[in-house]
Protein backbone atom coordinates (compact mmCIF):
# COMPACT_ATOMS: atom_id res chain seq x y z
CA UNK A 1 0.00 0.00 0.00
CA UNK A 2 1.28 3.42 -0.91
CA UNK A 3 -0.28 5.52 1.85
CA UNK A 4 2.26 7.10 4.05
CA UNK A 5 5.34 6.40 1.95
CA UNK A 6 6.97 9.80 1.54
CA UNK A 7 9.63 9.95 -1.17
CA UNK A 8 12.50 12.41 -0.61
CA UNK A 9 12.75 15.56 -2.74
CA UNK A 10 16.29 14.48 -3.61
CA UNK A 11 15.08 11.23 -5.21
CA UNK A 12 12.29 13.02 -7.12
CA UNK A 13 14.84 15.55 -8.41
CA UNK A 14 17.21 12.74 -9.48
CA UNK A 15 14.36 11.05 -11.40
CA UNK A 16 13.42 14.37 -13.00
CA UNK A 17 17.05 14.98 -14.04
CA UNK A 18 17.34 11.47 -15.51
CA UNK A 19 14.10 11.98 -17.48
CA UNK A 20 15.45 15.26 -18.92
CA UNK A 21 18.75 13.64 -19.92
CA UNK A 22 16.89 10.75 -21.59
CA UNK A 23 14.67 13.23 -23.47
CA UNK A 24 17.71 15.06 -24.87
CA UNK A 25 19.40 11.71 -25.62
CA UNK A 26 16.44 10.41 -27.63
CA UNK A 27 16.08 13.71 -29.55
CA UNK A 28 19.83 13.71 -30.32
CA UNK A 29 20.02 10.04 -31.26
CA UNK A 30 17.16 10.53 -33.74
CA UNK A 31 19.51 12.49 -36.05
CA UNK A 32 22.12 9.71 -36.21
CA UNK A 33 21.42 7.02 -38.82
CA UNK A 34 21.83 3.77 -36.90
CA UNK A 35 20.66 1.69 -39.86
CA UNK A 36 17.65 -0.59 -40.27
CA UNK A 37 15.04 -0.24 -37.57
CA UNK A 38 17.60 0.44 -34.82
CA UNK A 39 16.54 4.11 -34.62
CA UNK A 40 12.94 3.10 -33.85
CA UNK A 41 14.03 0.40 -31.39
CA UNK A 42 16.34 2.78 -29.50
CA UNK A 43 13.64 5.50 -29.38
CA UNK A 44 11.10 3.03 -27.96
CA UNK A 45 13.60 1.60 -25.45
CA UNK A 46 14.34 5.11 -24.14
CA UNK A 47 10.60 5.92 -24.01
CA UNK A 48 10.01 2.65 -22.13
CA UNK A 49 12.76 3.47 -19.64
CA UNK A 50 11.29 6.94 -19.06
CA UNK A 51 7.80 5.49 -18.58
CA UNK A 52 9.16 2.93 -16.12
CA UNK A 53 10.86 5.67 -14.04
CA UNK A 54 7.61 7.69 -13.93
CA UNK A 55 5.55 4.61 -12.97
CA UNK A 56 7.92 3.29 -10.29
CA UNK A 57 8.85 6.57 -8.57
CA UNK A 58 6.46 9.43 -9.48
CA UNK A 59 3.46 7.07 -9.32
CA UNK A 60 4.79 5.31 -6.18
CA UNK A 61 4.30 1.86 -7.68
CA UNK A 62 7.66 0.72 -6.28
CA UNK A 63 6.13 1.19 -2.80
CA UNK A 64 2.71 -0.25 -3.67
CA UNK A 65 0.99 -3.51 -2.82
CA UNK A 66 1.37 -6.66 -4.93
CA UNK A 67 -2.32 -6.25 -5.81
CA UNK A 68 -1.51 -2.91 -7.47
CA UNK A 69 1.24 -4.60 -9.50
CA UNK A 70 -1.29 -7.22 -10.68
CA UNK A 71 -3.75 -4.48 -11.75
CA UNK A 72 -1.07 -2.59 -13.71
CA UNK A 73 0.34 -5.81 -15.16
CA UNK A 74 -3.15 -6.78 -16.36
CA UNK A 75 -3.51 -3.42 -18.14
CA UNK A 76 -0.21 -3.78 -19.99
CA UNK A 77 -0.85 -7.48 -20.68
CA UNK A 78 -4.07 -6.64 -22.53
CA UNK A 79 -2.19 -3.95 -24.47
CA UNK A 80 0.34 -6.63 -25.43
CA UNK A 81 -2.47 -8.91 -26.66
CA UNK A 82 -3.92 -6.04 -28.71
CA UNK A 83 -0.58 -5.25 -30.35
CA UNK A 84 0.83 -8.77 -30.72
CA UNK A 85 -2.24 -10.52 -32.15
CA UNK A 86 -3.07 -7.68 -34.58
CA UNK A 87 0.50 -7.36 -35.81
CA UNK A 88 0.76 -11.15 -36.14
CA UNK A 89 -1.98 -10.83 -38.73
CA UNK A 90 -0.88 -7.61 -40.45
CA UNK A 91 2.85 -8.41 -40.65
CA UNK A 92 2.31 -11.94 -41.98
CA UNK A 93 -0.03 -10.97 -44.86
CA UNK A 94 2.88 -10.50 -47.26
CA UNK A 95 4.08 -14.04 -46.58
CA UNK A 96 0.78 -15.50 -47.75
CA UNK A 97 0.82 -13.50 -51.01
CA UNK A 98 4.41 -14.57 -51.61
CA UNK A 99 3.49 -18.22 -51.12
CA UNK A 100 0.46 -18.00 -53.41
CA UNK A 101 2.61 -16.18 -55.98
CA UNK B 1 -2.42 -0.15 8.81
CA UNK B 2 -5.92 0.31 10.14
CA UNK B 3 -6.70 3.36 12.17
CA UNK B 4 -10.32 3.46 13.26
CA UNK B 5 -9.96 7.06 14.43
CA UNK B 6 -9.77 8.36 10.86
CA UNK B 7 -12.95 9.33 9.03
CA UNK B 8 -14.14 6.89 6.39
CA UNK B 9 -17.37 6.14 4.52
CA UNK B 10 -19.62 3.55 6.20
CA UNK B 11 -19.08 0.82 3.57
CA UNK B 12 -15.37 0.57 4.46
CA UNK B 13 -13.82 -1.16 7.47
CA UNK B 14 -11.30 1.61 7.99
CA UNK B 15 -9.54 4.55 6.31
CA UNK B 16 -6.74 2.32 5.02
CA UNK B 17 -9.21 0.09 3.17
CA UNK B 18 -10.96 3.16 1.79
CA UNK B 19 -7.64 4.48 0.51
CA UNK B 20 -6.72 1.15 -1.10
CA UNK B 21 -10.13 1.06 -2.86
CA UNK B 22 -9.63 4.55 -4.34
CA UNK B 23 -6.05 3.75 -5.31
CA UNK B 24 -6.97 0.50 -7.10
CA UNK B 25 -10.06 2.12 -8.66
CA UNK B 26 -7.84 4.78 -10.23
CA UNK B 27 -5.50 2.10 -11.58
CA UNK B 28 -8.46 0.26 -13.16
CA UNK B 29 -9.46 3.52 -14.84
CA UNK B 30 -5.88 3.98 -16.07
CA UNK B 31 -6.03 0.40 -17.38
CA UNK B 32 -8.98 1.42 -19.58
CA UNK B 33 -6.98 4.48 -20.63
CA UNK B 34 -4.09 2.22 -21.70
CA UNK B 35 -6.61 0.39 -23.91
CA UNK B 36 -8.01 3.67 -25.25
CA UNK B 37 -4.67 5.12 -26.30
CA UNK B 38 -3.44 1.60 -27.19
CA UNK B 39 -5.93 1.41 -30.06
CA UNK B 40 -4.51 4.59 -31.59
CA UNK B 41 -0.91 3.44 -31.05
CA UNK B 42 -1.84 0.17 -32.79
CA UNK B 43 -3.40 2.00 -35.76
CA UNK B 44 -0.32 4.20 -36.02
CA UNK B 45 1.99 1.14 -35.97
CA UNK B 46 0.05 -0.68 -38.72
CA UNK B 47 0.00 2.33 -41.07
CA UNK B 48 3.61 3.25 -40.38
CA UNK B 49 4.48 -0.34 -41.36
CA UNK B 50 2.57 0.16 -44.62
CA UNK B 51 3.94 3.62 -45.47
CA UNK B 52 7.36 4.07 -43.76
CA UNK B 53 8.67 6.67 -46.26
CA UNK B 54 5.56 8.87 -46.07
CA UNK B 55 5.51 8.71 -42.26
CA UNK B 56 9.21 9.67 -42.10
CA UNK B 57 8.75 12.59 -44.51
CA UNK B 58 5.57 13.86 -42.82
CA UNK B 59 7.15 13.52 -39.36
CA UNK B 60 10.05 15.75 -40.44
CA UNK B 61 7.52 18.53 -41.04
CA UNK B 62 6.80 18.71 -37.29
CA UNK B 63 8.76 21.20 -35.20
CA UNK B 64 11.24 19.08 -33.25
CA UNK B 65 12.43 22.03 -31.11
CA UNK B 66 8.93 22.81 -29.86
CA UNK B 67 8.27 19.08 -29.40
CA UNK B 68 11.39 18.61 -27.27
CA UNK B 69 10.67 21.73 -25.20
CA UNK B 70 7.09 20.51 -24.63
CA UNK B 71 8.37 17.11 -23.50
CA UNK B 72 10.62 18.84 -20.95
CA UNK B 73 7.75 21.08 -19.80
CA UNK B 74 5.48 18.09 -19.25
CA UNK B 75 8.16 16.12 -17.36
CA UNK B 76 8.75 19.18 -15.17
CA UNK B 77 4.99 19.34 -14.49
CA UNK B 78 5.09 15.67 -13.42
CA UNK B 79 7.94 16.56 -11.05
CA UNK B 80 5.92 19.41 -9.48
CA UNK B 81 2.88 17.08 -9.27
CA UNK B 82 5.00 14.51 -7.41
CA UNK B 83 6.08 17.32 -5.03
CA UNK B 84 2.40 18.29 -4.59
CA UNK B 85 1.55 14.73 -3.50
CA UNK B 86 4.56 14.80 -1.14
CA UNK B 87 3.37 18.12 0.37
CA UNK B 88 -0.12 16.67 0.83
CA UNK B 89 1.31 13.59 2.57
CA UNK B 90 3.23 15.86 4.96
CA UNK B 91 0.15 18.04 5.55
CA UNK B 92 1.94 21.14 4.22
CA UNK B 93 -0.93 23.21 2.88
CA UNK B 94 0.91 26.19 1.36
CA UNK B 95 3.54 24.12 -0.50
CA UNK B 96 0.69 21.87 -1.70
CA UNK B 97 -1.23 24.80 -3.20
CA UNK B 98 1.99 26.23 -4.69
CA UNK B 99 2.95 22.91 -6.31
CA UNK B 100 -0.56 22.36 -7.69
CA UNK B 101 -0.56 25.91 -9.11
CA UNK B 102 2.88 25.37 -10.66
CA UNK B 103 1.70 22.09 -12.21
CA UNK B 104 -1.31 23.89 -13.71
CA UNK B 105 0.89 26.69 -15.07
CA UNK B 106 3.23 24.17 -16.73
CA UNK B 107 0.22 22.29 -18.16
CA UNK B 108 -1.02 25.60 -19.61
CA UNK B 109 2.44 26.29 -21.13
CA UNK B 110 2.34 22.84 -22.75
CA UNK B 111 -1.11 23.52 -24.25
CA UNK B 112 0.04 26.99 -25.42
CA UNK B 113 3.02 25.49 -27.27
CA UNK B 114 0.73 22.77 -28.68
CA UNK B 115 -1.66 25.46 -29.90
CA UNK B 116 1.24 27.27 -31.62
CA UNK B 117 2.19 24.04 -33.39
CA UNK B 118 -1.40 23.40 -34.49
CA UNK B 119 -1.57 26.97 -35.81
CA UNK B 120 1.62 26.44 -37.85
CA UNK B 121 0.19 23.22 -39.31
CA UNK B 122 -2.97 25.04 -40.41
CA UNK B 123 -0.89 27.84 -41.98
CA UNK B 124 1.27 25.27 -43.81
CA UNK B 125 -1.84 23.38 -45.04
CA UNK B 126 -0.78 20.17 -43.31
CA UNK B 127 -4.26 19.43 -41.95
CA UNK B 128 -5.80 16.36 -43.63
CA UNK B 129 -8.78 17.03 -45.87
CA UNK B 130 -9.65 19.04 -48.97
CA UNK B 131 -7.08 21.77 -48.43
CA UNK B 132 -4.13 19.46 -47.79
CA UNK B 133 -1.08 21.22 -49.23
CA UNK B 134 1.27 18.36 -50.09
CA UNK B 135 1.16 16.62 -53.45
CA UNK B 136 3.05 13.77 -55.04
CA UNK B 137 2.99 10.01 -54.57
CA UNK B 138 3.35 10.17 -50.78
CA UNK B 139 0.62 12.78 -50.17
CA UNK B 140 -2.17 10.29 -49.48
CA UNK B 141 -0.21 8.43 -46.83
CA UNK B 142 1.07 11.71 -45.39
CA UNK B 143 -2.55 12.68 -44.75
CA UNK B 144 -2.85 9.44 -42.78
CA UNK B 145 0.17 10.45 -40.68
CA UNK B 146 -1.30 13.88 -39.96
CA UNK B 147 -4.67 12.27 -39.14
CA UNK B 148 -2.91 10.20 -36.47
CA UNK B 149 -0.93 13.26 -35.36
CA UNK B 150 -4.04 15.36 -34.78
CA UNK B 151 -6.11 12.52 -33.31
CA UNK B 152 -3.43 11.38 -30.84
CA UNK B 153 -2.11 14.81 -29.77
CA UNK B 154 -5.71 16.08 -29.72
CA UNK B 155 -6.89 13.33 -27.38
CA UNK B 156 -3.77 13.89 -25.30
CA UNK B 157 -4.49 17.64 -25.14
CA UNK B 158 -8.11 16.90 -24.12
CA UNK B 159 -6.75 14.79 -21.24
CA UNK B 160 -4.51 17.71 -20.25
CA UNK B 161 -7.50 20.11 -20.25
CA UNK B 162 -9.47 17.67 -18.05
CA UNK B 163 -6.38 17.44 -15.83
CA UNK B 164 -6.34 21.24 -15.45
CA UNK B 165 -9.99 21.07 -14.32
CA UNK B 166 -9.16 18.39 -11.76
CA UNK B 167 -6.18 20.42 -10.47
CA UNK B 168 -8.44 23.47 -10.11
CA UNK B 169 -10.80 21.41 -7.94
CA UNK B 170 -7.83 20.19 -5.85
CA UNK B 171 -6.60 23.75 -5.28
CA UNK B 172 -10.09 24.85 -4.15
CA UNK B 173 -10.26 21.90 -1.73
CA UNK B 174 -6.71 22.48 -0.51
CA UNK B 175 -7.45 26.15 0.20
CA UNK B 176 -10.44 25.03 2.30
CA UNK B 177 -8.10 22.80 4.27
CA UNK B 178 -9.73 19.51 3.21
CA UNK B 179 -6.43 17.61 3.02
CA UNK B 180 -4.26 16.45 5.88
CA UNK B 181 -1.58 13.91 6.78
CA UNK B 182 -4.41 11.44 7.41
CA UNK B 183 -6.47 12.19 4.30
CA UNK B 184 -4.94 13.18 0.94
CA UNK B 185 -6.25 10.46 -1.40
CA UNK B 186 -7.69 12.86 -4.03
CA UNK B 187 -4.31 14.56 -4.50
CA UNK B 188 -2.66 11.16 -4.82
CA UNK B 189 -5.05 9.65 -7.41
CA UNK B 190 -5.24 12.81 -9.54
CA UNK B 191 -1.44 12.75 -9.41
CA UNK B 192 -1.63 9.26 -10.93
CA UNK B 193 -3.82 10.61 -13.72
CA UNK B 194 -1.42 13.49 -14.43
CA UNK B 195 1.60 11.16 -14.56
CA UNK B 196 -0.30 8.80 -16.88
CA UNK B 197 -0.97 11.64 -19.33
CA UNK B 198 2.77 12.42 -19.12
CA UNK B 199 3.60 8.79 -20.02
CA UNK B 200 1.32 8.92 -23.08
CA UNK B 201 3.31 11.95 -24.28
CA UNK B 202 6.62 10.18 -23.55
CA UNK B 203 5.61 7.65 -26.25
CA UNK B 204 3.94 10.18 -28.59
CA UNK B 205 7.07 12.34 -28.77
CA UNK B 206 9.45 9.78 -30.40
CA UNK B 207 6.69 8.18 -32.53
CA UNK B 208 5.46 11.46 -34.01
CA UNK B 209 8.50 13.77 -33.97
CA UNK B 210 11.56 11.54 -34.28
CA UNK B 211 10.55 8.94 -36.91
CA UNK B 212 12.47 10.25 -39.90
CA UNK B 213 15.12 12.66 -38.60
CA UNK B 214 18.00 10.31 -39.46
CA UNK B 215 16.83 10.18 -43.09
CA UNK B 216 16.89 13.95 -43.63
Amino acid sequence: MSAGHVVSVKLYAAIFGTLLVLTLATAGAAFIDLGGSLNAILALLIAGAKALLVILFFMHVLYSSRLTWVFIGAGFFWLLILLALTLADVLSRGWLQAAVG
Amino acid sequence: MSDSNLAHAHQFDDAAQQHEASWLGMWIFLGTEIMFFGGMFLGYTVYRGDYPAAFADASNRLDITLGTINTAVLILSSFTMALAVRSAQLGARRPLIACLGLTMALGAVFLGIKFTEYYQKFVEHLVPGGGFGLSGPLAGAEQIFFSFYFAMTGMHALHMIIGLGLLTALIVKARRGRFSVAYNTPVEVIGLYWHFVDIVWIFLFPLLYLVGRHLQ
